[in-house]
């Protein structure tokens, strides 16, 4: 099994550490994992993606050439990548900011309004973790209870109560879904 | 020891204090900016440990050697353009021998180029890349695994034979995280007679790179050349991937090959028997292991993200012994194992 997920979206909306939670909690789950980010002369408001591998064997390229998950937090990210995901994928849409729809048939689609669902929280800034809770359910590549171990390790001794919203985000989103 | 996630930059910052490293001056470029930052951050929890963010790569690799002749394990890091201007450090390390680890996070180029993975420094780095008679032991990890294992291996040979040792990846490698065990260092071997420390009421030792007289010149490039020929007898490494049965084999090293290994899992799945090998010493060049493949194999596809550098060493290697076919993505483009396994695809049509 190899599983390859492209996070992408605006530079600020915690695209690049939705991909390191992903891939920090599938090595605690056991696999190999590989975290790839776009660097380079971004900016915040600038475009920003990363490629997260996970599989149950050694994974040879980092680089995805028909990635099965796209995560688009903004409509670029839409545009740039939904040719690339492979026959059956399926694409999460932050459709509080994206009105687009792929333009593909063979594609599954998630939307998720997620900053919506963030503001109703209460910090429009947890946008991604809800996002994540979304697509952790729906991917089932970890359990929820390895993620969100994870996500605090991520995230450390930050401010109090980053731990707490995070949580009830990341519920937010896992119970989104109607399975 | 606990398996921990972490950026190819850092893991070599990591590895290299584990190691014993002590002494770090560098400059920022990116993309290896992140290994200077971990260097700031942790050498000072270090003992004795010392960072320096010097006035230029120039400074840096000077004061290198510097901390090096006074006996301590040095590295200096930096991209393509500053390995350019570390060359003249370089060179003189290799005359003085003197032992240090020189990093370089590959990016596209010539000239300040761009910042995107590429590896158009393989001449630079493995036919000595500064002035005069001299070569650098050169790796090339693949995985963050290997990048943590080959730094702690580089101090040592660095050591062991008195030389600098180059690092060789790519922005992809440094930006990169996976997950990885850092192994237990080795003790460090290393004579007092190499240092300067003060002759006290002893004989005065010296460390020089300014040899006037011709026969003491002559002689010194004699003693490394005997130097370097030790090292192509006994260093070489590299990894030989699915050739059991292959009609092709490809030949590339780090970033790209990891891109071979995707294209090969792909050719497999539809019928296609081809291989890896992959030099991981690009000097010395693992020339006698390559040629051995030719045996059996006689198709080979040189692919590097560049316009066709180690395909010399290559050419040394099977010219007269197999066909060589050659795929490069210079100037920081990264091919998908899809565009890769296409092309071998095409090329595997013609094997008979």
């Amino acid at each position: 099994m190899i599983i390859k997920t492209i996070f992408s979206g605006f530079g600020g909306q915690g695209v690049l550490m939705m991909g390191i939670s992903l891939a920090h909690s599938a090595m605690n789950k056991g696999y190999h994992v590989t975290y790839l980010p776009a660097y380079g002369a971004e900016m915040r408001g600038g475009i920003a993606n990363c490629t997260v591998a996970v599989a149950d064997e050694e994974i040879a390229s980092p680089v995805a050439s028909e990635p099965d998950y796209l995560i688009a937090m903004n409509a670029p990210s839409l545009f740039t990548f939904q040719n690339k995901i492979t026959s059956g994928g399926t694409i999460f849409l932050n459709s509080s900011i994206v009105k687009d729809r792929p333009n593909r048939p063979d594609v599954k689609v998630c939307t998720v309004p997620c900053v919506d669902i963030a503001q109703d929280l209460g910090n429009p800034r947890v946008a991604n973790i809800i996002m994540m809770g979304v697509f952790i359910k729906k991917s089932g590549i970890v359990p929820d209870d390895i993620y969100l171990k994870s996500l605090e390790t991520i995230m450390g001794s930050k401010k109090k109560g980053v731990a707490e919203i995070n949580r009830k985000a990341f519920a937010a989103g896992f119970d989104y879904l109607k399975d | 020891m606990n398996k921990v996630l972490m950026s190819g930059n850092n893991i070599i910052g990591e590895a290299a204090i584990r190691a014993g490293c002590r002494f770090y001056a560098g400059y920022p470029i990116t993309p290896q900016n992140e290994l200077t930052e971990y260097m700031a951050e942790h050498m000072r929890n270090a003992e004795d440990g010392v960072f320096i963010q010097s006035e230029s790569e120039i400074a840096a690799i000077n004061m290198v050697a510097g901390a090096s002749a006074a006996g301590a394990r040095v590295m200096t890091s930096s991209s393509s353009p500053g390995i350019s201007l570390k060359q003249e450090g370089i060179s003189s390390m290799a005359a003085c021998e003197l032992p240090g680890i020189i990093v370089n996070i590959m990016r596209g180029g010539p000239g300040l180029g761009n910042i995107r993975p590429s590896q158009g420094d393989y001449f630079q780095a493995t036919r000595g890349g500064g002035h005069g008679d001299y070569r650098t032991i050169v790796f090339a990890p693949a995985t963050c695994q290997e990048l943590a294992d080959l730094t702690m291996d580089a101090f040592d040979l660095a050591d062991k034979y008195r030389t600098p040792v180059m690092i060789l990846a790519d922005g992809m490698m440094g930006q990169m995280m996976e997950p990885v065990i850092f192994k237990k260092p080795k003790k460090r071997i290393y004579s007092d007679d190499f240092i300067l420390k003060g002759a006290g009421n002893g004989k005065s030792k010296f460390i020089r790179g300014l040899l006037l007289d011709v026969i003491d010149e002559e002689e010194h490039n004699w003693k490394l050349a005997r130097k370097y020929s030790v090292i192509t007898k006994n260093e070489i490494r590299r990894e030989e991937h699915q050739i059991e049965d292959a009609q092709l084999v490809i030949v590339a090293y780090g970033t790209a090959a990891r891109i071979a290994k995707g294209a090969i899992k792909r050719l497999r799945e539809n019928g296609m028997k081809v291989g890896l090998f992959r030099p991981i010493t690009l000097w010395p060049f693992p020339e006698l292991q390559l040629r051995a493949l030719a045996a059996n194999v006689k198709n080979f596809l040189v692919f590097e993200m560049s316009t066709g550098q180690m395909l010399d060493d290559v050419r040394l290697s099977l010219q007269g012994y197999a066909h060589i076919d050659f795929h490069g993505r210079p100037g920081g483009a990264v091919p998908t194992p899809a565009e890769l396994a296409n092309v071998v695809a095409r090329l595997y049509e013609k094997v008979d």
